[in-house]
């Protein structure tokens, strides 16, 4: 693969995964637990949508031609998305909305940090912008993570599940691809190995704040950034793509 | 950092107001950071509060019909690097938000001890007590907190500090 395929690979990496977490809070518009909550969750949406459309303009402008935004997020097939599996997992109840968001929410404030002393200029002045918004989306998963965990016995077991449950695709978080290892070489991307060890022991000191359990499991899912999806994801898309498939190059 | 903005433009611009908060110019907002003439028409750099402020088409489309109607041909720019910093709002506009019911943003230290909920800082523009309280750290629009007073029980808005 040529530096611009590589390239556009990786910035697949970060924002596929903004575009997915941020179509799935918006599932909950209007139906999150009280008025609050889902104003914040939809405020969480709104800001991944926004990085991931300056994210897609660029790669727009990479692919040239007829590229747009609309066609990078709309307009590519299951496999081409480089999401990890994490963002995918459904509302399944709000513990598990919480624990999704924390989960990712740690892992994304600490690679947003490093991204904006990218070489690449657009990448760099992406993260600076954004680095702002996602240090205040985990200080309010973080805050959700304590409340629960430290609420009623109802919630304190809820939310441990949804832990438990999701645990299984944090280890893909730092896996690497081709295309990511070249772009470390170049210094246009960020090395997230360098900082596993710190995203763990963050998240176990707020569970361990929130009275909860860090688990101890060793076995983990891996395959989003491959392209080989959960069964979720195929549903996502259906939505998702539906206008853009049914009227062909629609716009608003 | 400072607005480079022609002085001729800068009258048509701070007529443009902000479409979640009327009472606030372009101008006045610090989203115009660059209008100037170039050839026969003008260039006008904006940025955006939050990467996903919806507002932001449609202060571009707004900037371009006044400047049109003042008889110029506008290209609109988006820019992202510097990131907008809530320092940005001139002392002008920190005054109009607070007659229209939002409270302006404290300093980046003072802000993270309400939002946090530690500290009674943020002043109610109705009634000016700071027995405040946050309600939630997310508000009617990405840019703002919802608090309640506690004295005269009114919600209002409090605009986030973004450094």
């Amino acid at each position: 693969m040529n530096m611009t395929n590589n390239l556009i690979e990786y910035i697949y990496g970060i924002a596929d995964n903004d575009l997915i977490l941020g179509q799935r809070l918006g599932e909950l518009c209007g139906h999150g637990p009280n008025i609050e909550t889902d104003i914040a969750l939809t405020n969480i949406s709104l800001d991944l949508f926004g990085q991931v459309r300056s994210f897609y303009q660029y790669v727009a402008s990479l692919q040239g031609a007829n590229a747009n935004e609309d066609t990078v997020a709309f307009l590519r097939k299951e496999f081409e998305y480089k999401n990890v599996l994490l963002v995918e997992q459904p509302n399944t109840d709000f513990g598990y909305v919480i624990a999704r968001q924390f989960l990712f929410d740690v892992f994304n404030h600490l690679l947003i940090g490093r991204l904006q002393d990218s070489k690449d200029e657009t990448l760099s002045a992406i993260a600076k912008k954004g680095f702002k918004e996602v240090s205040y989306h985990v200080r309010f998963s973080s805050d959700w993570i304590r409340r629960l965990g430290d609420g009623t016995a109802e919630s304190h077991q809820r939310i441990q599940t949804a832990i438990n449950d999701l645990w299984v695709y944090t280890e893909e978080l730092f896996q690497q691809t081709d295309a990511d290892k070249a772009m470390i070489a170049l210094g246009i991307g960020v090395d997230v190995t360098h900082f596993k060890a710190d995203y763990f022991k963050r998240v176990s000191e707020i569970l361990t704040e929130a009275t909860l359990q860090t688990p101890d499991s060793q076995y983990f899912q891996k395959g989003g950034k491959q392209g080989n999806h959960t069964e979720h994801m195929g549903f996502i898309l259906t939505e998702m793509q539906y206008m853009q498939r049914t009227y062909p190059n629609m716009t608003w | 950092m400072e607005q480079e903005i022609d002085s001729t433009l800068y009258h048509i611009l701070d007529e443009v107001a902000d479409p979640e908060i009327p009472v606030l110019s372009v101008v006045q907002m610090g989203v115009v950071r660059k209008a100037q003439f170039v050839g026969t028409g003008v260039v006008v750099d904006i940025t955006p509060t939050y990467s996903g402020c919806p507002a932001m088409d449609m202060m571009g489309d707004d900037i371009k019909k006044a400047l049109q109607v003042a008889g110029y041909e506008a290209k609109v720019n988006l820019i992202l690097s510097p990131a907008w910093s809530t320092d940005w709002i001139t002392e002008k506009g920190r005054k109009a938000l607070e007659g229209y019911g939002i409270a302006a943003p404290l300093s980046p230290e003072a802000d993270k001890a309400v939002l946090l909920g530690n500290k009674r800082m943020v002043k109610c523009p109705q009634c000016g007590s700071t027995n405040t309280v946050m309600i939630s750290q997310f508000g009617s629009t990405a840019c703002k907190a919802l608090f309640k007073c506690e004295d005269c029980l009114e919600p209002f808005d409090y605009f986030k500090c973004l450094k």
